[in-house]
């Protein structure tokens, strides 16, 4: 019963005030606001103005003429179904995969016995600062030695390793209650199961917040799928749209800003219904 | 003593059960290239031989001699230098002084802010690099639009080999100042209030507070944040790849643009050098980083 009072007493401070400082900072902040918000919004509303309105001096804000012209045109003239549909299954395959084996690593390095533990440990920490720009040569090199060039395989396996993820879980797994794991050996659940049964549902929150931002990574990697990918059926979306704005056909701006919407506004509308866990597990994930 | 080896041993094929897949996976297209790149960065390999890797000629340093040398190299390096050493203080100044505001206890909508801050950080670079360009295009754009009304005639941002690399800064830091006022807002809530409530019992003023207790106890938090930034700001590419190509006269060409069209040349030898000199430079970076702001003992 006094939960109550103690959450009132610690945001008493933070109870609306209307002085003349409060008011001076929220009007700075929601000009700092507008500044991060607006590229974003301007984004979506000249990717539904005609070619003609988004090249007039002045600029509209809110379009004159709302055209789907753009949208048509990615999507029926230059394969974006296509290109979405890539990116969709990469992600896809990635999150889940590097998530699943992050868990299943994780647990063994926090919980289980083996030989060779400390050393995989050890070589996962130290590539964990390991940046792409250093390993993309040699990587493209091996995968074009495996004949992996343009395949789906090409885009998803080298991710479905990473270090950060492992140490993310470990950490996680470390924190489980060694009774829980003894009580279900002790029923007799075999170690898979007890993984599967116990540990899984135990470590959602982190499974969640690893599978987000796995998610969001893959839907946003540029570098290895440009390098990886040379057939134009492969394209992921950042592929396309980087190489259809820096190609030789005369810029079209309409397109280009359809173009960025179709890849950044799924994802989005996503955050903003997840914004408390993506958030959360930044904050959390940050510390560590 | 037999049945708790065997046992063990049991357990241990059993872990290695939970290891394998990523284990073979991180041996693979982990390990295995981080070693190669050493190899290759010290061989004269080229696009010809990427059936025959084996079959190229080691050159020792030559391949680190001749990027040194490279006036093309120098000067990517001398934009990388300049695009970190400013766009990482400006994101981490900026963050900061929002998080610190967010957390003032003056702010109306805090969630509100804080996911309108964030939100740029979850879009993808080249994405948002395609609409900065339109943003800032010199004739129809709304940056020079709006200077326009207040008089000022806007330079061509991007073509202008002044402007170029502090545009590019500006999108970086709007993309990234989000991702690190979050983390350094989750930091500030660690700071128990009472500290700044003995502090102004004491006479200290916000000023006061921000030095004597803020800073010094986010100190990890800001070292977390420096170090993250650093290395991702090092590696920057997208932004010039998709605004500017590395132009105007290789105003923004950045190191890891330089790396990607050497690979593009075929030069994989000289590529794989080049990417060792950024890592090292990530390494020093960050140990800087570290002996600065690491707490003292």
């Amino acid at each position: 019963m006094t939960s109550p009072a103690t959450d009132r007493a610690t945001d008493a401070p933070r109870v609306r005030r209307f002085t003349p400082r409060a008011v001076l900072l929220n009007v700075a902040l929601l000009i700092g606001l507008a500044a991060s918000i607006g590229p974003l919004v301007w984004m979506v509303l000249s990717s539904v103005k005609p070619e003609g309105e988004i090249r007039q001096f002045p600029p509209t804000l809110i379009p004159d003429q709302v055209t789907w012209a753009n949208y048509t045109e990615l999507f029926a003239t230059l394969s974006f179904p296509r290109y979405f549909l890539n990116s969709v299954v990469v992600a896809l395959f990635v999150t889940v995969g590097s998530v699943l084996f992050s868990a299943m690593v994780g647990y063994a390095l926090a919980k289980l016995d083996f030989p060779g533990k400390r050393m995989l440990f050890a070589l996962v920490m130290g590539t964990l600062m390991v940046p792409g720009m250093v390993t993309f040569v040699p990587l493209f090199v091996l995968v074009a030695n495996l004949d992996l060039i343009n395949t789906y395989a090409a885009l998803i396996l080298p991710f479905l390793a990473a270090p950060f993820g492992v140490f993310l879980m470990r950490q996680f797994m470390l924190d489980v209650p060694d009774e829980l794991l003894d009580a279900a050996r002790v029923d007799g659940a075999g170690e898979f199961r007890t993984f599967f049964r116990i540990v899984l549902p135990q470590a959602r929150p982190a499974l969640a917040t690893l599978g987000i931002l796995t998610f969001l990574g893959s839907w946003n990697n540029f570098l290895w799928p440009l390098v990886a990918v040379q057939s134009a059926d492969r394209y992921t979306l950042p592929v396309a749209l980087a190489l259809y704005s820096t190609g030789q056909n005369t810029v079209q701006y309409g397109l280009l800003v359809a173009g960025a919407t179709v890849i950044v506004l799924p994802i989005l509308i996503v955050f903003l219904v997840l914004q408390r866990h993506i958030v959360q597990g930044i904050s959390t994930t940050g510390l560590k | 003593m037999r049945r708790s080896s065997a046992r063990r041993r049991r357990t241990g094929l059993t872990a290695w059960g939970f290891a394998l897949p990523f284990t073979a996976l991180f041996a693979v297209f982990m390990l295995l290239p981080v070693v190669s790149s050493l190899y290759m960065a010290f061989t004269d390999m080229r696009g010809a031989d990427l059936r025959t890797t084996w079959a190229v000629n080691f050159v020792g340093f030559d391949n680190f001699v001749e990027v040194l040398a490279d006036p093309k190299f120098q000067q990517a390096a001398g934009n990388t230098i300049y695009f970190v050493g400013v766009a990482m203080p400006l994101t981490l100044g900026i963050a900061l002084l929002l998080a610190v505001l967010l957390n003032s206890g003056l702010v109306w909508f805090r969630s509100v802010f804080r996911v309108g801050f964030y939100a740029p950080v979850v879009t993808s670079i080249v994405a948002v690099a395609v609409v900065w360009r339109f943003l800032l295009q010199p004739d129809f754009g709304l940056v020079n639009s709006a200077l326009g009304v207040v008089g000022i005639d806007g330079p061509r941002w991007l073509t202008d080999e002044a402007w170029a690399m502090p545009s590019l800064i500006v999108m970086a830091t709007w993309r990234n100042v989000g991702y690190l006022m979050v983390i350094l807002l989750a930091g500030l809530q660690g700071i128990p209030r009472d500290v700044y409530e003995a502090s102004a019992i004491d006479g200290a003023g916000p000023v006061r507070q921000f030095r004597s207790i803020t800073v010094p106890l986010l100190r990890p938090t800001l070292l977390f944040c420096a170090v993250i930034t650093g290395i991702g700001y090092l590696q920057f590419f997208e932004e010039p790849f998709v605004m500017t190509q590395g132009g105007p006269l290789g105003a923004t060409n950045s190191v890891a643009y330089e790396i990607f069209n050497q690979f593009g040349f075929g030069n994989y030898g000289l590529s794989a050098a080049m990417s060792y000199v950024l890592f090292v430079a990530i390494v020093i970076l960050s140990y800087l980083q570290f002996r600065l702001l690491r707490t003292e003992k």
